[in-house]
C-alpha cells in the first residue's frame, strides 16, 4: 500500500518533491486532508493557515520548477503559536493576545519561508508557554494522539500532537525548561532543543529570556537535522544569538557510535522515575552500548535544586515580559475602565489564566526588594552551579544519556490542580535549560499501555552534531519512530 | 543652630545619536506621534533590543572628560513599572553594573576658588515615551501616548553629596553641559527637557558627619529654577529643623509659578522597580582599545580652551570665560579672528552686540551675522572705511538681511568721509551758521565744541571720520 503524503518525512516528501513525482500542492491537501479528519479530536491547531498555505505550496511548485528548490521546498510544516507571523494571528495560547496580528515575521519564520516551507497553521500551547500539559491554553486542551484521554505534554503540545498526528511534515516548538523534547516524549516523536543562542530568538513571544530557545519536533531524527540547518545561524537582532558558524547538520548523521562515551548520571534515575520508563531507557543504553559506545557514569550533584532554581528564576523573567500586555498599545484590553490603574488591573486579570498570574506572582515575589538576593540572585548562583556540574561531567563522557520524562503521558486533568506535580514532569529537561545545552528526545520504547516513551541525549555546548549523530545511530537500530498512533 | 546643606545632582542627557539605544528608530525631535516608532521601541511581542554602539561611545566619551573609570564589564537592567508611556512596562537601564564610576568635575567660584565635585556613576539608559492629555487644547475624557521620544538614550549622571550651595549646584550644572556640548553628545537644552536634573538636598548641623534625612526635588527646567528650588528647599528644611520638626524623605515637585516646592510621593510610596539584568542584552565588553580610541578622539575641553584662548590670543580672562562657554560661541570666536586677526575687537562684538542680539535663542550657529560677515565689518573699521558709530548701523543691518558688510556700505553710500577739503567745508558751513556759538567758544565756554561737533557729524550724515573733524574743528575755532 502507498504511503499517504501526510505520514511522510520531510527527507522521504522532498524527495519526491524534488523530482517532481508530486506536487507541493498535492502534498498540502493531503495534509489538509488529514488535519480535517483528525483535528477535531486532537486539537492541534489553534489557526489553521491554509490558504495561506496554498499560496504558498503553488510559489514552492514554481520554485521546484525552476530547479531552484531545496530540502524544505513545499514542505507543510506547522509552526507553535508564540512565533511571530507577519499578518497571521499569533495568540501565544492566550486570551490576552486572542487578536494579535505581528507586522513581523520571527526570524526563523523568515528563514523557513526562504527555503520554501509552506506552514499549515499555528499550534496549540500552554499560555505562554507555561505548563507541561497543553492544558493552560486560552483555546482548549490538546489530546495525546496515541490515548485521546492522556495529555501530549507541553508547553509545545500542539506541535508534537500534529507531528504523532500526521497533521503536518514537522513542526517548530520552544523549550523553556522542556517545552520541545517533554512533548516530544509523550508524544513519540523526535524533538531538539538546540544551545542557547544557536537559533535567534527574534520574534518568539518571550516567557523566559535566559532559557527560550527554538527548535524541531519531527517525525525522525533526520528531519530534526534538516530543520535545524534551516533555522540556526547567528541574527543581528538578537545580540544572545552567538556568531558562530551553523553547520549542515545531516552530515552529521552517522551511523557508527565507536568510541563514543556516554554519560550515565546517577541523579536522573531516582525514586519517581515511572519503572517502564527506567527499563525502556536502560534497554536503549545496553544497545547503544553494544554498537560500540562507552558507558561512563557521571555524576550531575546539583541536579536537585534545578526544578527550584528554574521556578524562580523562569517567572522572575516572565513577569517582566509580561509587563507589556497592558491593554495600552494591543492585545486585549478591559471595557469601561474607570481610570488607569482599573485598567491594568481588569485588563490583566481577565486577559491571562491562572497558571500564567501564578506564575507573574511568584517572578514579582523572587524579584522584590528585601528578597532579590534569598531568591533571584541565590538561584542564579545555584544555577551557575548546575552549569559546572555538567562541564565537569563533559570531561569523563561526551554526550549524558538520560530519561525525558519521569512517566509516559499523564491523563487530562490529573495534574492541572496540583501545579508542585506538574512542575516536577520536566525534571529531567530543566537541567539542561538552565545550562544552555543541546538537547533531544527520540522514542525508546512504549509502555504496557501502549504509551511512548522518550531517551534523551544531552550534548555539550554546541554539540548538536554529536547529539544528532548518537540518535540517528540508536533511531536506525530501533522501530520505535516508524509506530504511528491509531486515533481511535 | 547653624546648618549645613549638602546637595547631590542627578543629571539626565539626552544623547544626540541619530539613532535610538537600542533599535534604529530616528532621534529626531517632534514628528508626528508614533511615527519615529518600530516593533522594538513600541515594545510587541517577541522583539529584541540590540545596543547601539553610538551610544557607548558617547557615555565614554563623557565618563572620560570628567575623570571617571570605566566599567570593563557593563550590565544591561530592567527597571520594572507600569505607565502607559513605557510601553515594555520596564525601562532597560543600568543598575548594579554601570559604564563609568568615581569620577569629578572641577569648579570655579567666585573669587578663584576651586572645587572638586565627585560623581558617583554614570549609566545609559532608554528614555520613556509622552502622555498627552489634550488633543488641540481640549482634554477629553481619554489620554493619548506617543512614543516617538520612547527609546532615545540618555545618560545619567549622578554626583557625589558634595554640594552645598544653591549657587555651587548651578555652577556645576553649567560646567557639566558645557563639557556635554564640547563633546558634543547633548544639545544641553534644559527648557526642552534634552539637560534635566533632579536635586537631591538634606541639611546637617554644622560640623556633623552624618547626612541628615534627603529630600528629592524634580521639575526644574533652567538653571535659575534649580537656583531657586534649591534655595527655597534650604529654607523650608531649616525652618522645620529650627522649630525641631523631623524630615521626612519623600519627592517634591518644584512649581515655578508659586515658586515653592510640593510633596509629590513618600519614602513608602516609593516603587519597588525590582531591577535585574536584562537577559535580553548580552553583557557588553569595553576592552583597552576602545577606550583608548575614544580617548584619542576626545576635543579640547571647556578649561583647556579657554586657557588657550588667553595664551594664543592674549584676550583677557573674563573675555575667555564668556567665549568658551559653549563650544559654539567658541568657535564662532576662532572662525572671526582667523579671518580678521583682531581678537579683542572681535571678542568686544561678540561679548556685545552679538549676545545682545541673540538674547534668549543663544543660537550663534544660525545667526545671520556668521563669523565671515564679522571678521568683514571690523576689517572695514580697521581700515577707516566706516566708523565705529556707522559699524552700528551696519550690524544692525546684517543681523536684519544677512548682507555681507562691504554691500550695504557701497548701496547705502556709508563709506566714511575723510576727505579733508570736503569736511573743511562742512566745518565753515557750521560755524557760518552759528556765530553766536564760535564767539562763546572763543570767550572760554569750552562746553559749545560738543555742540559744535554735533552739529558738523549731523551735517555730514555720521560718515564724516570723527577724529579729522575733531582736528578741523578746533583749527578753525582757534583760526
Ligand atoms: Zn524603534
Amino acid at each position: 500500500m502507498a504511503r499517504e503524503l501526510y505520514s511522510l518525512t520531510i527527507h522521504e516528501l522532498s524527495a519526491l518533491l524534488l523530482a517532481r513525482t508530486v506536487s507541493a500542492v498535492e502534498a498540502l491537501e493531503s495534509v489538509i486532508s488529514r488535519i480535517e479528519a483528525v483535528d477535531g479530536r486532537v486539537h492541534a491547531y489553534i489557526s489553521p493557515t491554509f490558504d495561506f498555505a496554498r499560496s504558498q505550496a503553488q510559489a514552492a511548485d514554481q520554485r521546484i520548477a525552476r530547479g531552484d528548490g531545496g530540502p524544505l521546498t513545499g514542505v507543510p510544516l506547522a509552526i507553535k503559536d508564540i512565533l511571530c507571523t507577519e499578518g497571521i494571528r499569533t495568540t501565544c495560547g492566550s486570551r490576552i493576545l486572542e487578536n494579535f496580528v505581528p507586522p513581523y515575521d520571527a526570524t526563523v519564520i523568515g528563514k523557513l519561508k526562504a527555503g520554501g516551507a509552506v506552514f499549515t497553521g499555528k499550534t496549540s500551547m500552554d499560555e505562554f508557554a507555561m505548563g507541561s500539559s497543553n492544558e493552560t491554553a486560552y483555546f482548549g486542551a490538546v489530546h495525546n494522539p496515541w490515548d485521546l484521554d492522556r495529555v501530549p505534554g507541553g508547553s509545545s503540545g500542539g506541535s508534537a500532537a500534529a507531528v504523532a498526528a500526521d497533521e503536518c511534515i514537522a513542526a517548530l516548538g520552544t523549550d523553556t525548561g522542556g517545552s520541545i523534547r517533554q512533548p516530544a516524549s509523550l508524544c513519540g516523536v523526535v524533538g531538539l532543543k538546540p544551545t542557547y543562542g544557536r537559533v535567534s530568538r527574534f520574534g518568539l513571544i518571550a516567557f523566559a529570556s535566559s532559557l527560550d530557545q527554538i527548535g524541531p519536533i519531527t517525525k525522525d531524527v533526520e528531519d530534526a537535522a534538516i530543520l535545524l540547518s534551516c533555522i540556526s545561524g547567528h541574527d543581528s537582532k538578537d545580540s544572545t544569538s552567538i556568531k558562530r558558524h551553523a553547520p549542515d547538520y545531516t552530515r552529521a548523521l552517522k551511523k557508527d557510535v565507536n568510541g563514543l562515551r556516554l554519560g550515565i548520571p546517577k541523579e536522573y534515575f531516582i525514586e519517581g522515575l515511572d519503572p517502564q520508563v527506567e527499563k525502556a531507557v536502560r534497554e536503549a543504553i545496553d544497545l547503544l552500548k553494544a554498537q560500540g559506545a562507552e558507558i561512563v557514569p557521571v555524576s550531575l550533584p546539583h541536579t536537585e535544586y534545578a526544578v527550584a532554581v528554574y521556578y524562580l528564576i523562569a517567572p522572575a523573567e516572565a513577569c517582566s515580559n509580561l509587563a507589556r500586555y497592558d491593554g495600552v498599545k494591543y492585545g486585549y484590553r478591559c471595557s469601561q475602565p474607570g481610570n488607569l490603574r482599573e485598567m491594568y488591573e481588569q485588563s490583566r486579570s481577565e486577559g491571562f489564566g491562572p497558571e500564567v498570574k501564578r506564575r507573574i506572582m511568584l517572578g514579582t515575589y523572587a524579584l522584590s526588594a528585601g528578597y532579590y538576593d534569598a531568591y533571584y540572585k541565590k538561584a542564579s548562583q545555584v544555577r551557575t552551579l548546575i552549569r559546572r556540574d555538567f562541564m565537569e561531567a563533559f570531561k569523563t563522557c561526551d554526550l549524558i544519556v538520560t530519561p525525558t520524562a519521569p512517566a509516559p503521558a499523564f491523563k487530562l486533568g490529573e495534574k492541572l490542580s496540583d501545579p508542585l506535580s506538574m512542575y516536577l514532569s520536566d525534571i529531567f529537561t530543566i537541567p539542561t535549560n538552565l545550562a544552555g545545552l543541546p538537547g533531544i528526545s527520540l522514542p525508546c520504547g512504549f509502555s504496557e499501555g501502549g504509551l511512548p516513551i522518550g531517551l534523551q541525549i544531552i550534548g555539550n555546548l554546541f554539540a548538536e552534531e554529536q547529539v544528532l549523530h548518537c540518535a540517528y545511530c540508536y533511531e536506525q537500530s530501533t522501530p520505535w519512530h516508524r509506530r504511528k498512533p491509531s486515533l481511535a | 543652630m547653624d546648618f549645613e546643606p549638602v546637595i547631590g545632582l542627578e543629571v539626565h542627557a539626552q544623547m544626540l545619536t541619530d539613532t535610538k539605544i537600542f533599535c534604529n528608530c530616528s532621534t529626531q525631535f517632534g514628528g508626528e506621534p508614533n511615527t519615529r516608532t518600530c516593533p522594538v521601541c513600541l515594545g510587541m511581542p517577541g522583539v529584541l533590543p540590540v545596543a547601539n554602539r553610538r551610544v557607548v561611545e558617547f557615555v565614554l566619551k563623557t565618563a572620560l572628560a570628567t575623570g571617571c573609570t570605566i566599567q570593563k564589564y557593563n550590565q544591561f537592567a530592567r527597571k520594572n513599572y507600569f505607565y502607559p508611556d513605557l510601553p515594555k512596562g520596564y525601562q532597560i537601564s543600568q543598575f548594579e553594573l554601570p559604564i563609568a564610576t568615581a569620577g569629578y568635575l572641577d569648579l570655579e567660584l567666585e573669587g578663584a576658588v576651586k572645587k572638586r565635585i565627585g560623581i558617583t556613576r554614570i549609566h545609559m539608559e532608554e528614555d520613556a515615551g509622552k502622555l498627552m492629555h489634550e488633543i488641540n487644547g481640549i482634554a477629553g475624557d481619554s489620554s493619548f501616548v506617543d512614543l516617538n521620544r520612547t527609546g532615545v538614550p540618555l545618560m545619567e549622571i549622578v554626583s557625589e553629596p558634595d554640594i552645598r550651595s544653591p549657587r555651587e549646584a548651578v555652577e556645576y550644572l553649567k560646567t557639566m553641559r558645557s563639557i556635554v556640548q564640547y563633546l558634543e553628545v547633548c544639545d544641553g537644552n534644559m527648557e526642552q527637557g534634552s539637560f534635566r536634573c533632579d536635586a537631591n538636598i538634606s541639611l546637617r548641623p554644622k560640623g556633623r558627619e552624618k547626612f541628615g534625612t534627603k529630600v528629592e526635588l524634580k521639575n526644574m527646567n533652567s538653571f535659575r529654577h534649580v537656583e531657586k528650588a534649591i534655595e527655597f528647599e534650604i529654607e523650608r528644611q531649616r525652618d522645620m529643623l529650627e522649630d525641631g520638626i523631623e524630615i521626612m524623605q519623600e519627592t517634591r515637585l518644584w512649581d515655578e509659578k508659586r515658586e515653592e516646592t510640593f510633596s509629590m510621593r513618600s519614602k513608602e510610596e516609593a516603587h519597588d522597580y525590582r531591577y535585574f539584568p536584562d537577559p535580553d542584552l548580552v553583557p557588553l565588553v569595553i576592552d583597552e582599545d576602545w577606550i583608548a580610541a575614544v580617548r584619542a578622539g576626545l576635543p579640547e575641553l571647556p578649561r583647556q580652551r579657554r586657557q588657550r584662548f588667553i595664551d594664543e590670543y592674549g584676550i583677557p580672562g573674563y573675555d575667555a570665560d564668556v567665549l568658551t562657554v559653549t563650544k559654539q560661541v567658541a568657535d564662532y570666536f576662532e572662525a572671526a579672528v582667523k579671518l580678521h586677526n583682531q581678537p579683542k575687537a572681535v571678542s568686544n562684538w561678540i561679548m556685545g552686540d552679538i549676545m545682545r542680539s541673540l538674547a534668549d535663542s543663544r543660537d550663534i550657529a544660525s545667526f545671520a551675522v556668521t563669523p565671515v560677515h564679522l571678521a568683514g565689518m571690523i576689517a572695514l573699521i580697521d581700515k577707516g572705511t566706516i566708523s565705529g558709530k556707522i559699524a552700528k548701523k551696519v550690524f544692525e543691518q546684517m543681523a536684519e538681511t544677512g548682507k555681507m558688510p562691504e554691500s550695504i556700505v557701497h548701496e547705502q553710500g556709508l563709506v566714511q568721509v575723510s576727505d579733508s577739503g570736503e569736511l573743511e567745508k562742512a566745518v565753515q558751513a557750521v560755524l557760518d551758521a552759528n556765530p553766536q556759538m564760535v564767539e562763546d567758544f572763543r570767550s572760554g565756554k569750552d562746553k559749545v565744541f560738543g555742540f559744535l561737533m554735533g552739529q558738523v557729524m549731523k551735517s555730514t550724515k555720521g560718515k564724516g571720520n570723527p577724529q579729522l573733524l575733531n582736528d578741523i574743528l578746533r583749527k578753525q575755532l582757534a583760526g
